[in-house]
């Protein structure tokens, strides 16, 4: 019988039950559980620290003796909850209830007075007691949010926390083995493309345009409304944010002319991929309760625990500790999946040496230096230097700015505070990476060295996401957007780190201080529009004028900017609080956009939304390959069909049929080199290559010119 | 002045294209009755194999053809009026032109084969019959594709996609054995057979028979042999479609259009191009009908020029091609013929696994480079091309083999195996010099220029 699904055998079916009864348990398990308080568990955390004051003691003690009252009134205590969320709401009820009471005792009782640091009695300059503050002494709101999830996990009893080990077998482990029944008996295929229906199944055809925008408009707009009470009511950030994402619909709409003109959509003409929007919602819920929810999920954490802690307890040689939290959850079942889809990846282009190759560089880099590696160090940390433990949870392939709070305090006085000199070590690697190694391999092989063979979101999206490259949007719209988009972010993560530099420096008299930091970071920016000018005038290559002032501005700006603060001084760069723009940063970029839309949006608008819209160290790899690398695909000659398998497949929305069926090689910035438009090309025609020679001209428009009326006839002139 | 093109094909597209680079003012027409806009036509089967949405297969976005300017329409010429420069569509309009491009392309060969008209025949050539076979193809079980060329292999391939057991009926005693040198030729056959099609050598199709309610539901050979199927895919060849042409009188046809080297029919002002163009003298060793992709998009630029009042020959320079038979990729360039010539020496490397081959021909008197036959490997055009325009001796370009080699990194290199072969055949003790490498290839080219 006729069908529009690839063939597949007994135990094909039978792996793909399996993986759907793991994904079913994996779901439903978060809501196995019971959630039973126990009241110490949660009065702890308010007990007074060791140097507290006389007013600390006693506000510690009303903390503690409301919570317990109020705790016993709701029923916290003694009441089993079903569900995460009515434990999460009994929580905030007690907590309210408890915080209206300690207030309203200081309100009618008085704040007391306050002490120095030797204990004795603080007066104001009129002579008079100084009182505390209320915030001083309220309950406050923060302590429940940072408590919330410990005090629901620790709640929990139910067969995931007494199993989990039955319930990991059940879910990563038969999902494992669902998948990889799956994936190995493609291995017995002859070897070759094997894109066949891809735009035939509901889970990988992708979505119309009008689908993908209602997924865009919500999601973007679900964070900036999220945002805001994430900035703790503050409307400055997402309001910063939405107007210039509303200037740069504006710019690629109206000043390029966007508006009007009939792109290609690139949606099914039919209707749309229902799979692939329950894919979507699913993974982009994930991220959401990963990133912002995480008492929710707490079944999960609790189910990787004891591997977590064998991992820690084997390395460090002790006999406890080690429990898991999310990122331990989140960096297990990344490489999982990294390596079952790998697998996958290499049965699928069996054919092709450079993807098998690749293939297992992503999928040893994410065991080896993302997932073990930080993971033993921090074992193996703890074991030399008792509590004190401060070695970095370093991913040491993981570069600044994607590593993007790599120069954030508590990451570099992770670095220096070290007794060893491992931690220094690893900052001068992270620093000699950005300045040296990325710019020089770029150089030599293009940003795929690391796009594609190393880094972590990069892996994952030719693991896991390569079922859904080819619904990358390849308008000339789309491309707009991206370079407006990945710069943004480009210039964001810088002005975030330069003001987090600026902050951790000292202003005194060290060599190191806040004006050398100042005058080296100007420096940098001079050099690189230097840079930038000399490629323009040298190069043949299309930049846009408007791009060029953009960014030019931009560095001057800055310039500027540095300046005012060499003269004036002041404490916090960017007139604004270093730890907002952090916060801000964290949430938006590294959360938001990386996990949530990066991920998130895979069967929606493609694997590498992130690395081509979003990433920032992408597009810092992105100019260094454009102006100064040797790094091309070449173009056979006039072979070109201009069929468009090479554009269809170009995860990052490169039209490659453009530039091959004129002969031109090509020269881009987002270019990954994941190598799978010269794989898929029916006519041989695309050739990754490293070679300085000539890379301007032949990246010139038309090459496919047959007619030329000075030199005569040839293939090319 | 206006020019109006019959035909949104590669051929037409370049013309209009070409015709809006060198003039500004210009104003182009282009004309279908197929498509909207311009596809490529050697993608069809991608789209039916779900490698491809249609509109993935438009080399240009909607919005291009606004934006230089070229005036899109969309119907059909019924009659072309060339004394008084106009064009009769189907719906009863007109056209006024100035000068006329005919680039409209070819159709699928029926040979009167009792039983050709029924339902559920047909060949591969336009997005109707893509669609026809769309339509269709829930009611195929079973299929029988008659002819051994290029479209045929792509047809099968496509319903085997499908899961529909095809029956690959060719007449030849190998695949494509007409244009394939023979070990080539095995090769292929090897293949096809090696993904479960059904491939009948030496078989030829005797009559297609009803169903009993007017499809095809079985078809028998000429060796008496029946086969049930319910679909009947006639790739035995394409050839210009030119059947709204015979009316006219005073545009001389052939089996295409009749072209003189400025692409010049027998009306001043009317060209022709692409599969439809015959040459009235075709270059040597060249055919005057060569329906590819490459010779339709060259014409399209020459055309250009020449209505553009800068004349300038044809010439397709020379013969390039490359194809793929299911996973087997194939490249040609220059002079390899399917039967060898006289006086034309051949190097033909196999690797053991049968899916690799070379074959280097040379003049055996002057050991000067002829062409090469690429499969399972591919090799750089414009190197091989240079090889052949200087006339190369054969062990200069052994020597330096690895010029061209277009494999992908890390891919086996077989030059070494290639030299080794000729070493033992002709007594030398040839060392290959160069390897895979872009740069030496370019400097190499570069090299060309100068001299
Ligand atoms: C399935 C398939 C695979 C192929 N693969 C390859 C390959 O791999 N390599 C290669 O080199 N070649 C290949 N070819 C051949 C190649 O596609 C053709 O040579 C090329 O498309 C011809 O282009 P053209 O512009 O001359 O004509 P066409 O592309 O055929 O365009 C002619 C257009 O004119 C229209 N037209 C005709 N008459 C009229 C009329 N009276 N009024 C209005 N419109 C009209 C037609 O509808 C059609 O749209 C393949 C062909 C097919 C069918
Ligand atoms: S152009 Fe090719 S190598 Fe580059 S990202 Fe696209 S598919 Fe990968
Ligand atoms: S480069 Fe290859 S895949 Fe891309 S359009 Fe040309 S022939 Fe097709």
């Amino acid at each position: 019988m006729p069908t529009t699904s690839t063939k597949k055998s007994v135990l094909q079916y039978i792996g793909l039950g399996l993986f759907a009864i793991s994904l079913l348990v994996f779901t439903a398990m978060l809501g196995l559980d019971d959630y039973k308080f126990n009241e110490e568990q949660i009065l702890t955390p308010f007990a007074a620290g060791e140097d507290a004051n006389y007013w600390q003691q006693d506000a510690a003690a009303f903390h503690q003796a409301h919570l317990k009252i109020a705790g016993e009134e709701t029923g916290l205590f003694s009441e089993t909850f079903g569900t995460t969320f009515a434990s999460e709401k009994k929580l905030k009820q007690t907590y309210a209830t408890a915080q209206a009471r300690v207030k309203e005792y200081y309100e009618t009782e008085g704040l007391p007075q306050d002490v120095d640091g030797e204990g004795n009695p603080k007066t104001n300059e009129e002579g008079e007691p100084a009182l505390v503050q209320m915030w001083q002494v309220e309950l406050p709101d923060w302590k429940l949010k940072n408590n919330a999830a410990g005090w629901i996990k620790n709640a929990a009893t139910g067969p995931v926390e007494s199993n989990p080990w039955l319930f990991f077998l059940l879910t990563f482990g038969l999902g494992a083995l669902g998948g990889l029944l799956y994936i190995i008996p493609k291995f017995s295929a002859q070897p070759g493309i094997k894109n066949d229906h891809i735009f035939h199944n509901q889970l990988t055809r992708g979505l119309d345009l009008s689908w993908r925008s209602v997924f865009l408009t919500l999601t973007v707009v679900g964070i900036l409304v999220y945002g805001f009470y994430y900035m703790d009511d503050k409307l400055v950030w997402p309001a910063i944010t939405a107007a210039i994402g509303l200037a740069i619909i504006g710019l690629v709409l109206f000043v390029h002319h966007s508006w009007g003109r009939d792109a290609r959509d690139a949606g099914p003409e039919d209707y749309s991929g229902w799979l692939g929007i329950l894919a979507g919602t699913y993974f982009i819920a994930f991220y959401v309760l990963l990133y912002w929810a995480d008492q929710h999920v707490v079944a999960w954490v609790h189910m990787v625990s004891p591997i977590s802690e064998g991992i820690y307890q084997y390395f460090s040689g002790y006999n406890e500790g080690g429990e898991a939290g999310k990122w331990f959850l989140y960096g297990l079942m990344y490489t999982f999946i990294m390596l079952v889809m790998g697998v996958r990846m290499i049965s699928k282009y069996r054919h092709n040496k450079y993807q098998i190759i690749r293939t297992i560089s992503v999928m040893f880099f994410q065991l080896s230096f993302a997932f073990m590696i930080p993971e033993i160090l921090l074992a193996l940390n703890k074991g030399w230097h008792g509590d004190k433990a401060t070695l970095p949870f370093q991913d040491m392939k993981n570069i600044w700015p994607l590593d993007y709070d790599f120069f954030h305090s508590w990451s570099i006085d992770g670095f220096i505070d070290n007794p060893g000199s491992l931690g220094m070590f690893m900052l001068f690697w992270g620093i000699i990476l950005v300045i040296v190694g990325v710019p020089l391999m770029v150089h030599l092989v293009g940003k795929r060295w690391y796009c594609s063979w190393v880094c972590g979101c990069g892996g994952l999206a030719e693991t896991m996401g390569d079922p859904w490259r080819q619904l990358s949007d390849k308008s000339l719209r789309a491309w707009k957007f991206e370079r407006y988009i990945i710069h943004g972010v480009l210039i964001f993560a810088i002005l975030m780190t330069a003001a987090t530099i600026y902050s951790f420096l000292p202003n005194d008299d060290y060599w190191i201080n806040r004006t050398s930091f100042l005058i080296i970071f100007s420096a940098l920016l001079a050099i690189a529009m230097a840079v930038a000018l000399v490629a323009y005038q040298k190069s043949r290559l299309t930049i846009s004028k408007l791009g060029l002032s953009l960014g030019v501005a931009f560095g001057v700006g800055m310039i500027a900017l540095n300046i005012y603060y060499m003269t004036f001084g002041g404490d916090n760069y960017l007139f604004a609080s270093t730890g907002n723009v952090q916060k801000w940063y964290g949430f938006l970029i590294g959360a938001g956009f990386a996990g949530v839309v990066g991920t998130g949006f895979y069967p929606l608008m493609g694997n590498r939304v992130w690395c081509r819209f979003g990433c920032p160290l992408a597009a810092y790899l992105g100019l260094v390959q454009k102006f100064q690398s040797r790094f091309r695909i070449t173009t056979n000659g006039s072979q070109c069909i201009s069929c468009g398998n090479c554009s269809t497949h170009c995860e990052m929305g490169i039209d490659v049929r453009a530039y091959a069926q004129k002969g031109q090689d090509i020269v881009r910035a987002s270019c990954v080199g994941c190598g799978v438009c010269s794989a898929v090309c029916p006519r041989g025609v695309l050739r990754l290559e490293n070679s300085s020679e000539d890379i301007y001209d032949r990246a010139e428009t038309e090459r496919v010119i047959h007619i030329d009326m000075e030199n005569g006839i040839s293939l090319m002139n | 002045m206006h020019v109006a093109i019959i035909g949104n094909g590669i051929a037409g597209v370049s013309a209009a294209r070409w015709l809006r680079k060198l003039d500004d003012a210009v104003r182009i027409t282009i004309i279908s009755a197929e498509t909207e806009f311009h596809f490529s036509r050697t993608a069809l089967m991608y789209a039916y194999m779900g490698h491809m949405r249609w509109e993935d297969l438009m080399p240009y976005e909607p919005f291009f053809w606004e934006k230089n300017r070229i005036d899109l329409e969309r119907n059909y010429v019924e009659r072309v009026h060339a004394a008084d420069n106009k064009l009769e569509f189907a719906d009863g309009t007109t056209m006024l032109y100035d000068h006329l491009v005919i680039a409209c392309g070819s159709k699928w060969n029926k040979f009167g084969w009792p039983g050709q008209d029924l339902e559920r025949v047909g060949g591969m050539v336009s997005a109707q019959d893509l669609q026809y076979l769309e339509e269709i193809t829930p009611e195929i079980k079973k299929a029988v594709v008659v002819g051994g060329g290029l479209i045929g292999i792509e047809l099968a391939e496509m319903l085997h996609s499908r899961q529909i057991p095809v029956s690959l009926l060719i007449r030849e005693g190998s695949y494509w054995s007409n244009a394939l040198p023979p070990e080539e030729s095995r090769m292929v056959s090897r293949h096809i057979k090696s993904h479960h099609i059904d491939l009948r050598e030496n078989t030829e199709l005797d009559t297609i028979h009803d169903d009993g309610k007017g499809a095809a539901g079985s078809v028998t050979t000429k060796d008496g042999e029946k086969i049930d199927c319910q679909f009947v895919g006639l790739t035995a060849g394409v050839s210009p479609n030119v059947s709204f042409l015979k009316s006219e009188e005073s545009i001389e046809l052939g089996r295409g259009i009749k072209v003189d080297n400025n692409l010049r029919t027998s009306v001043p002002n009317i060209y022709a191009i692409g599969d439809c163009a015959e040459l009235r003298t075709p270059r040597e060793g060249r055919r005057n009908i060569e329906a590819i992709w490459y010779t339709g998009r060259m014409m399209g630029e020459t055309v250009a020029y020449n209505i553009l009042n800068k004349p300038v020959e044809y010439d397709p320079g020379i013969w390039f091609n490359s194809a793929k038979f299911i996973d087997l990729e194939y490249q040609v360039y220059g002079e390899v013929p399917a039967h060898g010539r006289e006086g034309l020496a051949s190097l033909y490397w196999e690797h053991e696994d049968g899916e690799h081959a070379v074959r280097i021909n040379y003049e055996a008197s002057t050991k000067a480079v002829r062409g090469f036959n690429l499969m399972g490997i591919r090799y750089r055009h414009e190197v091989c091309e240079k090889w052949i325009a200087t006339e190369t001796h054969i062990e200069e370009v052994l020597q330096n083999l690895g010029l061209a080699n277009f494999d992908p990194e890390f891919y086996k290199q077989y030059e070494q195996d290639v030299v080794n072969l000729y070493n033992q055949q002709e007594g030398t003790k040839l060392e290959l010099k160069t390897k895979r490498g872009l740069s030496a290839a370019i400097r190499f080219l570069r090299k060309a220029v100068s001299t």
